[in-house]
């Protein structure tokens, strides 16, 4: 058995897992253009960005295959997003509430 | 002499380059951000003037090539070679018709005189002007992403078919792989900000 494989860890994940996820991800996105439709205001922002995180969730953890690797990996993807969001907050504390 | 392979350094290492990509992108949406907030009028009105449909097709056919490109991985590693090449030239046959899309999109676009430094831009009020610049900048940069990954993956399918990359050694195509999600990432978000709530 070679190293790649060993390291691996994991199974191939099945061809009918990824057409599910395949799946998922094409009724969010028909999911996200009607709600679009809909004016709900302020929330609209909100529910685009939140089916939109669902929908990258679903890429990392499974298309990415995040949810098998290691936790060097892991934590190194939670940190990558932490500071992305610490950017955004920072930022945000900033020109949400200048006069 | 055997040849030396880290197949767990390798993928550290993509992952380190992603999160690069994705803090250089998620710096535009930050600006994006701060602009809508602050011309949310303007950015509505910018928005109205995308088409949807377009914007609709390009994110199934990324959706999609992220399918193939993920089923092409688990082709490789069941050593299914034939399967591996046919599923990573549909992909990079999606990334182009997807570069076709964008293509007509900024043809038309240009047609109405709407392009960067545009006198019918300078006219616009100054929400709507970075709107189209911000849009311009974005998905320009994302579509140079999405020739890079469509190249990449096609010099991977070259080593497939050599018999370079192989069932137990399928760490490039794994990385190729996991540039092209980034892609795929990317345009989730750029979809819904450009297209439907701005």
């Amino acid at each position: 058995m070679s190293d790649a494989q060993n390291d691996a860890g994991s199974h191939p994940l099945s061809y009918r897992f990824l057409a599910g996820i395949w799946a998922a991800l094409l009724a969010l996105t028909a999911l996200t253009i009607s709600v679009a439709r809909v004016d709900l205001g302020f929330f609209n922002v909100v529910v685009a960005l939140g089916i939109a995180s669902l929908k990258s969730a679903l890429v990392i953890f499974f298309f990415m295959h995040l949810k098998y690797e290691n936790r060097t990996i892991k934590t190194m993807v939670l940190v990558a997003f932490v500071v992305l969001a610490i950017c955004i907050g920072l930022t945000f504390s900033d020109v949400g509430f200048r006069r | 002499m055997t040849e030396h392979r880290d197949y767990a350094g390798g993928k550290l290492g993509m992952w380190l380059f992603l999160f690069t990509e994705i803090l250089l992108f998620g710096g535009l949406f930050l600006l994006y951000a701060a602009y809508l907030h602050r011309y949310p009028a303007d950015f509505n009105a910018g928005g109205k003037q995308l088409d949807v449909v377009l914007g609709a097709a390009n994110t199934v056919i990324l959706i999609t090539s992220s399918f193939t490109v993920a089923a092409s991985i688990t082709a490789l590693r069941l050593g299914e070679t034939t399967r591996c090449l046919w599923l990573l030239a549909a992909t990079v046959a999606l990334a182009l018709g997807f570069l076709v899309n964008k293509f007509f999109e900024w043809s038309a676009k240009f047609g109405h005189g709407i392009y960067p430094g545009s006198e019918h831009l300078m006219r616009l009020p100054p929400g709507e002007n970075l709107f189209f610049g911000l849009y311009y900048a974005m998905t320009g940069l994302h579509g140079l992403h999405v020739l890079i990954g469509a190249t990449l993956l096609t010099v991977t399918a070259a080593l497939v078919r050599r018999g370079r990359v192989t069932q137990g050694n399928f760490g490039l195509l794994e990385n190729a792989g996991l540039y092209w999600h980034l892609v795929d990432l990317v345009w989730i978000f750029l979809f819904p900000l450009f297209y439907l709530i701005a």
